[in-house]
């Protein structure tokens, strides 16, 4: 049995196979509609979410499964009290294969030590969020036909940004050896990956404030949101939330083939008018999380393309 | 010149940087109800001042909390009057225990199944160790 807690725990043959797999799944939805009946997803969301626990929970039923859990850790006995060791136990017996998110960080690592069932992290406070990490990358696979080769530029919060962090060291794995970070100096990348991407994967990083400065030489603009729930404070979030804002005129200048991707939610660093550009793909990136969602569930569970022969 | 007898039975934690002897007791001993000696800014030909503590009865000490405190220091066992061991420590490599993560979103501030475990990144004047849950560096300044 395995557990996804970050994407390290992936290779990158397995990476790539799961966006290949994901991809027919997009391309061929009903060759898989019913390779997981009978299986069972449990859905422990401690923390809100819609993207994830939805296309996890849309994933599961496209498959041909069922989803039980709880979308608010109120609803849960977490709120009498009850360790999340205890709850992942019993979750043991109620279903085949459990996706968390929770706000603490390595929650899920914690879970996958009592569980019995696989574990897929959902999203862990600032930490690992690594079924972005493989909605982005199909997402760009899909858009640019390939992962490596491209000048990727992450725009936004850099520092609490768990998205970012996932996705710039799974990219460096690839063998991206070159990243843009657009940022306040507030909400830099934290400096500890900033030495592991240059250490371990040689990676030459080109920090930047100003998106002005850069945007006609960005392949891949991923955009990030300024969380609001990762400050202490409200007064250091309200002097950073409008720090950038992408719009239409600022476009003008891009490349004519860039494409503007963002995990969201958004609020408003990504003006309403972009969202009719060609370049804009991030509507299209949360419908792709569908489908390597899909094709996570099915290796995890070792059914479909994954089936022990 | 002080001085302070041997122990029968019990430890020796010698070679303690000055004024260090007293986080030792703190972090280890604070609760212990055998006899202890704390003897601080005592003469030392290789340290020039050092501290020791001495601590009767007891046998088991935490090499790893020794080690992050100071890698420096030495622990005699003493049984019957004799020096039967002889440990050295040092800075821990993994670390469970002993250190708090600095993250405080970290699921280990909040949940007593998650003990505190670290790996040492870093030893360049300040001992670096990352989080096993969390992933964020605690440092820890020697």
């Amino acid at each position: 049995m395995r557990h996804l807690i970050e994407p390290e725990d992936l290779t990158i043959d397995e990476i790539n196979r799961l966006v290949e797999v994901g991809l027919d799944m997009y391309s061929n939805p009903k060759v898989y509609n019913k390779i997981c009946d009978g299986k069972i997803l449990a859905s422990l969301f401690f923390e809100p979410s819609t993207r994830t626990k939805f296309s996890f929970d849309s994933a599961m039923m496209r498959l041909g499964g069922n989803v039980i859990g709880f979308a608010d850790a109120s609803t849960s006995s977490t709120s009498k009290g009850e360790s999340l060791a205890d709850t992942i136990k019993v979750m043991g017996a109620y279903a085949d294969i459990i996706v968390m998110r929770h706000p603490k960080e390595g929650a899920p690592k914690l879970a996958s030590q009592y569980s019995r069932l696989p574990i897929i992290n959902g999203g862990d406070g600032g930490h690992q969020h690594p079924t972005q990490t493989l909605t982005d990358l199909i997402t760009i696979k899909r858009f640019k036909q390939t992962v490596n080769g491209h000048n990727v530029a992450f725009c936004g919060d850099l520092k609490y940004g768990r998205t970012v962090h996932s996705l710039i060291r799974t990219l460096a794995r690839f063998g991206n050896t070159k990243f843009i970070l657009i940022s306040p100096d507030e909400l830099k990348l934290p400096s500890a990956l900033k030495r592991q991407l240059t250490s371990q994967y040689g990676v030459e990083l080109v920090e930047v404030t100003s998106m002005e400065d850069v945007i006609d030489d960005i392949d891949i603009l991923y955009m990030t949101r300024i969380q609001k729930e990762r400050f202490f404070n409200e007064e250091d979030y309200l002097k950073l939330k409008n720090s950038y804002k992408l719009t239409r005129e600022k476009l003008k200048n891009a490349k004519p083939d860039m494409i503007v991707m963002h995990p969201l939610p958004r609020v408003n660093e990504i003006g309403y008018d972009v969202d009719d550009d060609k370049r804009a793909v991030y509507f299209e990136q949360a419908e792709m999380g569908v489908y390597v969602r899909m094709a996570l569930i099915s290796m995890m569970l070792e059914v479909g393309p994954y089936a022990r022969s | 010149m002080l001085e302070v007898k041997g122990i029968e039975n019990g430890i020796v934690i010698d070679h303690i940087q000055a004024g260090k002897g007293l986080k030792v007791f703190n972090r280890l001993f604070s609760a212990t109800d055998n006899s202890v000696v704390l003897l601080m800014n005592v003469t030392s030909k290789q340290l020039g001042r050092k501290d020791i503590i001495k601590i009767e009865n007891t046998f088991d000490v935490n090499m790893d909390i020794l080690g992050i405190i100071d890698p420096n220091i030495t622990v005699n066992i003493i049984k019957d009057n004799k020096l039967v061991e002889k440990l050295k420590a040092e800075i821990p490599k993994s670390l469970k225990g002993g250190l708090q993560c600095q993250n405080p979103r970290c699921i280990t501030h909040t949940d007593d199944y998650a003990e505190p475990e670290f790996k040492l990144i870093s030893a360049n004047g300040k001992l670096e160790y990352e989080c096993s849950y969390c992933e964020e560096i605690t440092v820890y300044k020697l």
